[in-house]
């Protein structure tokens, strides 16, 4: 009964993530090569400027459109050809100061530096606008909208329904459903996944709403802070991963019991408790969730730790394109190439999309976890259940207890 | 709530000491960033 609600909460999500990517998927990548190749029909006659920047060239970049780069990509003078020192304009060494633009734009300029690493010479990300604009627009405004639409879905839900109470009558005898282990395992993953929530927020969205509220010298402290407990209780997050993986797959497998389980609705629609195991089919959705796309988070997150050095979007977008899926949705053929400040770009992305709908299932998680069922929370808390609550949630899992104990329990479901 | 008390600790420990250790491994960002030959006066 209590599962059924994160089951449908979680399709909703599932269905305002898919608009999500899509959006993403259509408004990222088409408008990355956008800014390289301009549409075909799009021919500027620059024969009246000697091949140089066009008014139309100036007022369609004005205007946001697809412009035509590459007959000045090439353009960063002439050392060679030099006016002599003493001539006019021969201190400019043959390179004016737009061939010297153009050629940081373009990734052409001989810079040196004295920071290591693979894209430390990259001045400017030419192809990076759509990122930016992304991130600070739909990523933000969405993912907001998805949290706080979570938060306001639980609350109409909690004021419709109010807490779900234990049926029957208590029994006062309560018994083990999760060890000291498994219960550390649990909040080794919720604890840090709910501060890295809150510090990914931060970073993601300070900018926006906190700087105006304290000033950009408070909000620098807070944005170094939150990056550093960010990156480095991550470790713990992934560890626990592992744990919980470890620990629990063996009873997440699905079987007959879920089909019952989610034929009737989980008990939401009346006609009592169906029949549950250790996990309901509910529980089991919200693992694999957590399992998949905790797992995604991770690897994306791991690429971001270690910049540049373990690019995945490339290959990624590769693979998908020798399926045809990508076309077959009307996505077109993704970029097979891209820089590598564009791999750490799409990481970004991907690692943000999948925690906002990983946090929105794990807030109906948390809701169902505590004020929205009674006896729930005393899984987690002290690991020792209500036996009603137990007969009423997972009434197989009591029999299976019972029946290891040698005895039976009055008025268990029978085990299957 | 003892599990979820040392849990939460253990998260703190973890961090210091990945920080810890991913530091002694060079992959700090001035590790990582820092040319040998940068003028610091430190």
């Amino acid at each position: 009964m209590r599962d059924i609600r994160i089951f449908l909460l979680g399709c909703i999500m599932a269905g305002l993530a898919f608009v999500f990517l899509a959006t993403w998927l259509t408004s990222g990548p088409a408008n990355a090569q956008d800014a390289a190749t301009p549409p075909a029909e799009v021919e500027i006659d620059r024969s009246a400027t000697g091949g140089a920047t066009t008014l139309e060239d100036i007022l369609r970049r004005q205007q946001g459109l697809a412009s035509d780069n590459d007959y000045r990509a090439g353009e960063l003078g002439n050392p060679d050809a030099a006016a002599g020192i003493t001539d006019q304009l021969g201190t400019l060494g043959g390179a004016s100061d737009p061939d010297l633009w153009r050629g940081m734009r373009f990734n052409a300029a001989d810079i040196s530096t004295q920071v290591r690493g693979p894209a430390s010479t990259v001045l400017i990300q030419d192809r990076g606008m759509w990122w930016l604009q992304f991130r600070e627009g739909p990523l933000l405004v969405y993912g907001g909208y998805l949290l706080l639409g979570t938060l306001a879905a639980l609350a109409v839900f909690f004021l419709l329904r109010g807490r779900v109470r234990i049926d029957g009558a208590k029994t006062g005898r309560r018994i083990e459903r999760f060890k000291n282990v498994e219960r550390f395992g649990h909040w080794l993953l919720a604890g840090s996944f709910i501060v890295l929530g809150i510090t990914g927020l931060v970073s993601l969205m300070g900018r926006k709403f906190l700087i105006p509220v304290m000033g950009h010298d408070s909000y620098a402290w807070i944005a170094g802070a939150s990056k550093w407990v960010h990156n480095n209780v991550s470790w713990a997050f992934m560890l626990a991963l592992v744990m919980i993986f470890v620990m629990w797959v063996v009873h997440n497998f699905p079987d007959r019991t879920d089909l019952k389980w989610l034929a009737k609705g989980g008990g939401l629609f009346g006609g009592g408790h169906p029949p549950a195991k250790k996990f309901n089919a509910g529980q089991k959705l919200i693992f694999w969730s957590t399992i998949v796309l905790g797992a995604s988070i991770s690897v994306s997150g791991i690429s971001l730790l270690f910049p540049f050095e373990l690019p995945l979007f490339a290959k990624t977008f590769a693979i998908l394109n020798t399926t045809g899926l990508p076309e077959m949705f009307g996505f077109g053929i993704l970029p097979e190439t891209m820089t590598l400040h564009e791999e750490m770009q799409y990481a970004q992305l991907w690692h943000a999309i999948v925690s906002f709908v990983l946090m929105a299932i794990i807030l109906a998680h948390i809701y169902i976890g505590s004020v929205g069922m009674e006896g729930a929370f005393d899984a987690m808390g002290s690991g020792m259940v209500e036996e009603q609550w137990a007969k009423e949630h997972h009434s197989l899992w009591v029999a299976e207890v019972k029946e290891r104990e040698g005895k039976a329990p009055s008025g268990a479901t029978p085990a299957e | 709530m003892k599990a979820m008390l040392v849990g939460f600790v253990a998260i703190a420990v973890i961090a210091v000491g990945a920080d810890y250790t991913l530091d002694q491994m060079g992959w700090s960002a001035q590790e990582q960033g820092a040319s040998p030959s940068s003028v610091r006066l430190d």
